[in-house]
C-alpha cells in the first residue's frame, strides 16, 4: 500500500469511525470551509456513516460560489467584446449571471472563450494571438493566485502586452472572521482547507483559536484525513482548549509556501472584496500593485463593476455561511438543478448544493 | 494518390472526384457489393435487422490507440451489435475540409479498412463532400451500420431485472482521458491509450455460449455512470455498484485526479456492459476473459428491487470502499476541469 492509499484504508477508517462514535459526547457542528471537503465527504460515502450528532455545515470555500454577482456580470460583459479572448478554468463556464446568462451561452453566440488548465496556457494564448487581448479570469483563492501572479510577472519580463487578468481573487482567513463574529453561525470547529493551506501554512488561522476559542484542523481530502480531524475536534471540545492543528503535514508545511506568497504579494496588494451572499469583507481580495497595473483587465478594458441585483430566491449566502443546509433552500431540486442552476453553488464542482444534489441518496 | 492536397474539385462529381473515389476508397474498402458502383448497395439480409448511425467529429483526429477512422467503424459496429446482432454492412459518409492533406485522409481510410476487416463488416456504400476551408474541422465521418439479429428477442435497456449481475468487459475511462490528454498542450499522461475496439465478437460469443442476456450497452459518451443511469431508468430498477470493483487503470486514475475529472463519466469506445442473471455471471466472465478485448472483465454490481434498496427506482447507488453509499448520477453537460 502506498502512502496515499493508506489514507483511504477501509480498515483504518472503520477503527476511526468506531472511536469517533465512542468519543463523541455532545453534538458537533463543524464547517467544511472548503467545497472540496464537502465533495470528498460525500464521494467517499463517509457522510451516512458519521454519527448523527455531527452536523456538517458548508463554508465559503468554493471560489466559484463566492464570486460576486457583479463580477460574474463583468466577465459575461467581456465575453463577445471585439478583439477579446477570454481564458478561463472550466468551472466558470456554467455559472449563471444576470438573466441566467453564462459563458457557455456566450460561447455559442460567438464569444471567443478558451478553457485553459493553467494561467501559463493563457499567456501562450496571448503570444499566439498578438492582435487580440487575452483576458484570464482570475477567480480563486490563495491556491491559484500565486501561479497567476507568476504568469503576470512572466508577461512583464517577456513584454507580452496583450495579456490581462481580471483579479477577482479572494482570501480565506478574513471570511472565517466574518463567520466567527456572526452569532447565528454557531460553528463549533473548522475543517480548514488543504489546498489553500499549502500556501498559507498555519499562521493566518491562529486567530480562530486564540480570539474565538474555536478549533481548526488543516485537513487532506481522504477519509482517514477527515476522520482524524474530526477526532481532533471532538478532543479539543472536550478539553475546552482550542488550537489550530495541521493534520495534513504530508502536503502542508506549518509555515506554508513562503516563495509562493512572495510572488503573490509582489504582484498584488490586499484590498476589500465583495463576496456573493456574504457581502464586503475587508482585506479579503487582491488588487494589482502599481508596477503591474498594465496587466489589470479592469483598468485596461475600462470595466467598472456595476450593481447587479441578487438572484431572487437563491439562498447561496445562507448556505455559504452555514446557516442553511443546501436542501433546505426552497428552490433546491425544484427551480434549481444542475441543468437549470439558479446559483453557482448548484453548478460548481465544489458547490455544496451541487454536492447534495449529486450524491445524496434518498430512500 | 497522385494529388497531395484535397481540393474543392475532389467533391465536384467530375474527374477529380472519380480519381479520389477510385484511388482511395475503392482501393482500400473494395468488396463485391461496393465494387458494383450502383446508386445503392444491394444487400442480402434475412430476419430482423438492427441499424444505427453516428457521426464522428473527434479532435484530435489521431490519438494514441486509434483515430477518427477506427472510431467511426468501432462506434457504429458496437452500437449495431448491442441489441444482440451480428453487424454486416456499413455505409460511410465523409465531409472533408478543403486543403486536407491527402496522406492524412489515406491513413484514416486505411485504418477504417483494417477496422472493418477485424470486425468482419463490409463498407458497401459511401459519400464524399468537400467543403470550403473553415466549414468543418479537417474531417467529419458518418457511418451507418446494419446487422442481423442473432437473438430470438433483442436485448434492451428495459430488461434489467432485480437479482441480475452487472458486468463490464474492462477498464473505464481510457478513451475519454486519452483524447483529452492528446489535445494540444496536455501531455501529462503519456501512457494512456484509447480502448477503441470492435465488440461484436464478444457479443456473439456471449449470445451463443451463455444466453439469457438481458442488457448489452457500450458506455460511450457519458461513460459508465451515465449509461447505468439510462438503463436503471429504462428498467425502473435500482443499481448497486461496488466502487472498488470498477476497473480503472492507474494512469487514468492519476490523470483524472490531476484534472478533477471522474473516470466513471469518461467515454469508452471498446467496452461493454452486460446485464444477465447472477447464476450466469461467472460463466460470462470466464468467456469474456478468454476473448480479445474482454481480458479484464469483472462484475461491478447488482440490479436491486427499489423496494428494498437504498435509492429510488432509476437510481444508481455507489457503494464506496468504506461501505458507505452515495448516488452515482447522470452528468449534466460535459465534465470540465476545475480551478483548484
Ligand atoms: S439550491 Fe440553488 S438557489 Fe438554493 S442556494 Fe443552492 S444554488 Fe442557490
Amino acid at each position: 500500500m502506498n502512502v496515499s492509499d493508506s489514507f483511504k484504508d477501509p480498515e483504518l477508517c472503520k477503527k476511526l469511525l468506531e472511536q469517533l462514535h465512542n468519543e463523541l459526547d455532545a453534538p458537533l457542528r463543524f464547517m467544511e470551509v472548503c467545497g472540496t471537503h464537502t465533495v470528498a465527504i460525500f464521494q467517499s460515502g463517509l457522510r451516512p456513516l458519521l454519527p448523527k450528532e455531527i452536523v456538517h455545515l458548508s463554508g465559503p470555500g468554493c471560489p466559484v460560489c463566492v464570486t460576486h454577482e457583479s463580477e460574474v456580470a463583468a466577465f459575461l460583459d467581456l465575453a463577445g467584446k471585439d478583439g477579446v479572448i477570454l481564458a478561463t478554468f472550466g468551472d466558470l463556464m456554467r455559472v449563471p449571471g444576470p438573466k441566467g446568462r453564462n459563458l457557455k451561452l456566450a460561447q455559442a453566440e460567438g464569444a471567443r472563450i478558451e478553457i485553459v488548465y493553467s494561467p501559463l496556457d493563457a499567456l501562450k494564448l496571448a503570444q499566439n494571438n498578438p492582435n487580440d487581448t487575452v483576458v484570464f479570469l482570475g477567480v480563486g483563492f490563495e491556491t491559484t493566485a500565486p501561479t497567476i501572479a507568476a504568469s503576470i510577472m512572466m508577461a512583464k519580463q517577456q513584454n507580452i502586452k496583450n495579456f490581462k487578468v481580471l483579479s477577482f481573487h479572494k482570501m480565506v482567513p478574513p471570511a472565517l472572521k466574518v463567520l466567527l463574529e456572526d452569532p447565528e453561525c454557531a460553528v463549533d470547529a473548522f475543517l480548514l482547507p488543504g489546498h489553500v493551506s499549502t500556501i498559507l501554512g498555519m499562521e493566518p488561522y491562529h486567530f480562530v483559536a486564540e480570539t474565538y476559542n474555536t478549533p481548526g484542523v488543516i485537513t487532506g481530502f481522504d477519509p482517514v484525513d477527515i476522520l482524524q480531524s474530526l477526532l481532533i475536534m471532538v478532543e479539543q471540545r472536550k478539553t475546552g482548549k482550542a488550537s489550530i492543528v495541521n493534520q495534513y503535514k504530508r502536503a502542508v508545511s506549518d509555515s506554508g509556501n513562503a516563495k509562493a506568497r512572495e510572488i503573490m504579494f509582489s504582484v498584488f496588494d490586499v484590498a476589500e472584496a465583495q463576496w456573493r451572499g456574504v457581502g464586503t469583507i475587508p482585506d479579503s481580495g487582491l488588487i494589482f500593485k502599481d508596477e503591474y497595473e498594465e496587466f489589470d483587465a479592469l483598468k485596461a478594458l475600462n470595466i467598472t463593476l456595476r450593481d447587479v441585483p441578487q438572484t431572487p430566491g437563491c439562498k447561496c449566502g445562507e448556505v455559504l455561511k452555514g446557516k442553511m443546509q443546501p436542501n433546505e433552500c426552497p428552490l433546491f431540486a425544484k427551480a434549481c438543478t444542475p441543468a437549470k442552476p439558479v446559483g453557482p453553488c448548484m453548478v460548481s464542482t465544489e458547490g455544496s448544493c451541487a454536492a447534495y444534489f449529486k450524491y445524496q441518496v434518498t430512500a | 494518390m497522385s494529388e497531395s492536397t484535397l481540393l474543392l474539385d475532389h467533391g465536384s462529381g467530375g474527374m477529380a472526384s472519380n480519381r479520389l473515389i477510385g484511388d482511395l476508397f475503392f482501393k482500400h474498402f473494395g468488396n463485391p457489393i461496393l465494387n458494383e458502383m450502383n446508386d445503392a448497395a444491394l444487400l442480402n439480409i434475412t430476419g430482423p435487422i438492427t441499424m444505427s448511425t453516428d457521426s464522428y467529429t473527434v479532435d484530435p483526429i489521431f490519438f494514441s490507440g486509434g483515430s477518427i477512422g477506427t472510431l467511426a467503424v468501432h462506434g457504429t459496429v458496437n452500437d449495431v451489435a448491442m441489441l444482440g446482432a451480428k453487424p454486416r454492412y456499413l455505409s460511410c459518409g465523409f465531409i472533408l475540409e478543403e486543403g486536407l492533406d491527402m496522406s492524412t485522409l489515406e491513413k484514416i481510410v486505411i485504418e477504417m479498412a483494417e477496422a472493418a476487416k477485424e470486425a468482419d463488416v463490409l463498407i458497401v456504400t459511401g459519400d464524399t463532400k468537400v467543403v470550403p476551408r473553415g466549414c468543418v474541422d479537417k474531417i467529419f465521418i458518418n457511418t451507418t451500420g446494419i446487422g442481423e439479429l442473432i437473438l430470438p428477442e433483442a436485448t434492451s435497456g428495459a430488461h434489467a431485472k432485480p437479482g441480475d449481475a452487472i458486468l463490464v468487459s474492462g477498464t473505464m475511462g481510457d478513451h475519454g482521458l486519452t483524447v483529452l490528454s492528446n489535445r494540444e498542450g496536455l501531455n501529462f499522461a503519456t501512457d494512456v491509450k484509447s480502448d477503441s475496439a470492435p465488440l461484436n465478437h464478444i457479443v456473439a460469443a456471449l449470445i451463443n455460449e451463455i444466453g439469457d442476456i438481458h442488457v448489452l450497452r457500450d458506455p460511450t459518451r457519458g461513460g459508465l455512470a451515465t449509461t447505468l443511469n439510462e438503463i436503471a431508468g429504462q428498467s425502473n430498477v435500482t443499481m448497486n455498484i461496488v466502487e472498488s470493483q470498477v476497473p480503472v487503470r492507474e494512469s487514468v486514475r492519476n490523470g483524472c485526479s490531476f484534472l478533477g475529472l471522474d473516470p466513471f463519466y469518461l467515454a469508452n469506445e471498446g467496452k461493454l456492459i452486460c446485464i444477465l442473471p447472477q447464476e450466469k455471471a461467472e460463466a460470462a466472465l470466464t468467456l469474456m476473459r478468454s476473448l480479445k478485448y474482454g481480458e479484464e472483465a469483472v462484475q461491478v454490481g447488482t440490479v436491486l428491487d427499489p423496494e428494498n434498496a437504498p435509492g429510488k427506482p432509476g437510481q444508481v447507488v455507489l457503494e464506496t470502499p468504506l461501505g458507505g453509499h452515495r448516488l452515482l448520477n447522470m452528468l449534466e453537460g460535459e465534465q470540465l476541469p476545475r480551478i483548484c
